[in-house]
């Protein structure tokens, strides 16, 4: 057990113009046990940087998700998150057995072969959005934001899909979600705004599927009864939001990364590579320990935040080989990128159909797609929890293949 | 090889079913079913690489010396 003093470092917040991962977390990885930082609130944490010791955090007993826990390092409150409230159902701040009843109820809508049965419902969502984007583009010179017209609505539409969100309300459900994530376009107060219109929206939607059962997620999870009707809109609300900018994060992300080496297009090993490589949720798996925790042989005490930063571990080169390039053809797979231990990202399998049809689909369709300004100068995202791009300005020049049929 | 799962402690990620589907199914609750106990040689790589992506380490391997 070590009694040295840790070094303390910043708060691992990106930085305009710096790479992403941070070179410091290289720093990180080499020194021994574990570093501490100072949170914007001025509260201690550790953070975790390899991989073999983020996996480790989050599959430990003696550490907890809850965010009510004394110590959590709580950072969405200076980073441009709106404050959830609490809400029954919000099962991610849960500790098992709590909540393992939740993952349990779930689980069934995200099997490998659910996902499988839901390709052809995103197929077309991807390719109506595609239709959408190019009608659009032709006004602006065959030019769109592959962000606002793209990526951001695809994984809106699945889930309203997946929901049972009836065809005419989603319109008003993706707008809401977008101001709800928008860090750069909107105020607290908008988002605290369309945070509740989405839970009165979502609480509307349950109180018609109890009435009115339909094929869908919420009529199934109330047929079952696992959970009682007033869990279902926080849990409804979770899966709303870890499922929505994340995924566009890795489309927009995915897209850039393809433009600049496009001899991987049309390879469906670069989802698995893209989830690593970016890293999107670097800073969502927060933890707390509950018990004295050795860690990485340092002594982590009850009620000390610990922070397992996913994009150190991801880049760890004890466990990828040249962690630092964009490699789909790598054998590694055992990537952190979504979490790891129980509350392992729910979606994820959803997350990896989507991304792989949104290229497949994209770069069929728009084979000479190309970005409209220089890589250097694509908006990052440097002030919120997730990484990826704001915008990504794309242009093309031919006449796109497989639209559908114009009428004459 | 000899393989058991624990399904109690299952979170149903279903990494077991992308990297080895002739071994590992998951039944109608979402939870780790086991397809063959005993799987063929040229399965092992594959279920090792499903025990190792497991996010709730319900998978286990044991390798019977002969």
């Amino acid at each position: 057990m070590k009694s040295a003093e840790p070094s303390v470092v910043d708060f691992p917040l990106r930085r305009p113009g710096e790479a992403f991962p941070p070179p410091r977390y290289q720093d990180y990885r080499t020194r021994e046990g574990l570093v501490v930082c100072h949170l914007p609130n001025g509260n201690r944490a550790w953070l975790v940087t390899r991989h073999e010791d983020v996996r480790a955090v989050l599959t430990n007993k003696k550490i907890s998700s809850n965010p009510d826990y004394p110590g959590f390092p709580n950072i969405s409150d200076t980073m441009g998150v709106p404050r959830q409230e609490q809400i029954p159902g919000w099962f991610v701040g849960l500790d098992s057995p709590e909540h393992d009843r939740f993952r349990k109820a779930l689980i069934p809508e995200f099997t490998v072969r659910r996902v499988r049965e839901l390709r052809p419902a995103i197929e077309r969502t991807v390719d109506a959005q595609i239709d959408a984007m190019l009608a659009a583009g032709k006004t602006a010179g065959n030019t769109a934001d592959l962000v606002a017209d793209f990526a951001l609505p695809v994984p809106s539409l699945v889930i309203s899909t997946l929901l049972g969100v009836p065809p005419v309300d989603r319109d008003f459900f993706e707008s809401r979600t977008r101001t709800l994530i928008a860090i750069r376009a909107s105020t607290d107060q908008q988002r605290n705004e369309a945070t509740k219109e989405l839970l009165r929206y979502i609480n509307r939607l349950v109180e018609i599927k109890v009435k009115w059962p339909g094929d869908d997620l919420i009529s199934r999870l109330l047929a079952t009864g696992t959970l009682a009707a007033q869990e279902l809109p926080g849990v409804l609300m979770l899966l709303l939001i870890a499922g929505h900018e994340t995924t566009a994060n890795n489309i927009g992300l995915g897209v850039m990364t393809l433009l600049q080496n496009p001899q991987w297009i049309g390879d469906d090993r670069v989802v698995e590579e893209t989830l690593r490589f970016h890293s999107v949720a670097d800073l969502v798996s927060l933890r707390v320990a509950v018990e004295d925790v050795e860690i990485s042989g340092q002594l982590v005490k009850a009620g000390e935040g610990i922070i397992p930063l996913v994009a150190a571990a991801n880049h760890d080169a004890d466990a990828f080989a040249c962690p630092y390039q964009f490699d789909p053809a790598r054998t590694e797979r055992q990537h952190v990128a979504f979490g790891y231990g129980v509350h392992q990202c729910l979606g994820q399998n959803l997350v990896r159909v989507e991304m792989e049809i949104a290229y497949r689909r994209l770069f069929e369709r728009i084979p000479d797609l190309e970005l409209a300004v220089p890589v250097e100068e694509l908006p990052f995202k440097y002030d919120g929890v997730l990484c990826g791009l704001h915008e990504l300005p794309v242009r093309w020049s031919q006449r796109p293949s497989g639209a559908q049929q114009e009428e004459h | 090889m000899q393989i058991t799962v624990d399904s109690d402690r299952c979170v149903g990620a279903g990494q077991c079913v992308l990297a080895a589907p002739a071994v590992f199914d998951q039944d109608e609750d979402g939870v780790v079913s086991l397809l063959t106990e005993h799987p063929a040689a040229d399965q092992h790589t594959a279920v090792r690489l499903a025990s190792s992506l497991c996010p709730s380490r319900s998978i286990t391997v044991t390798v019977q010396q002969d």
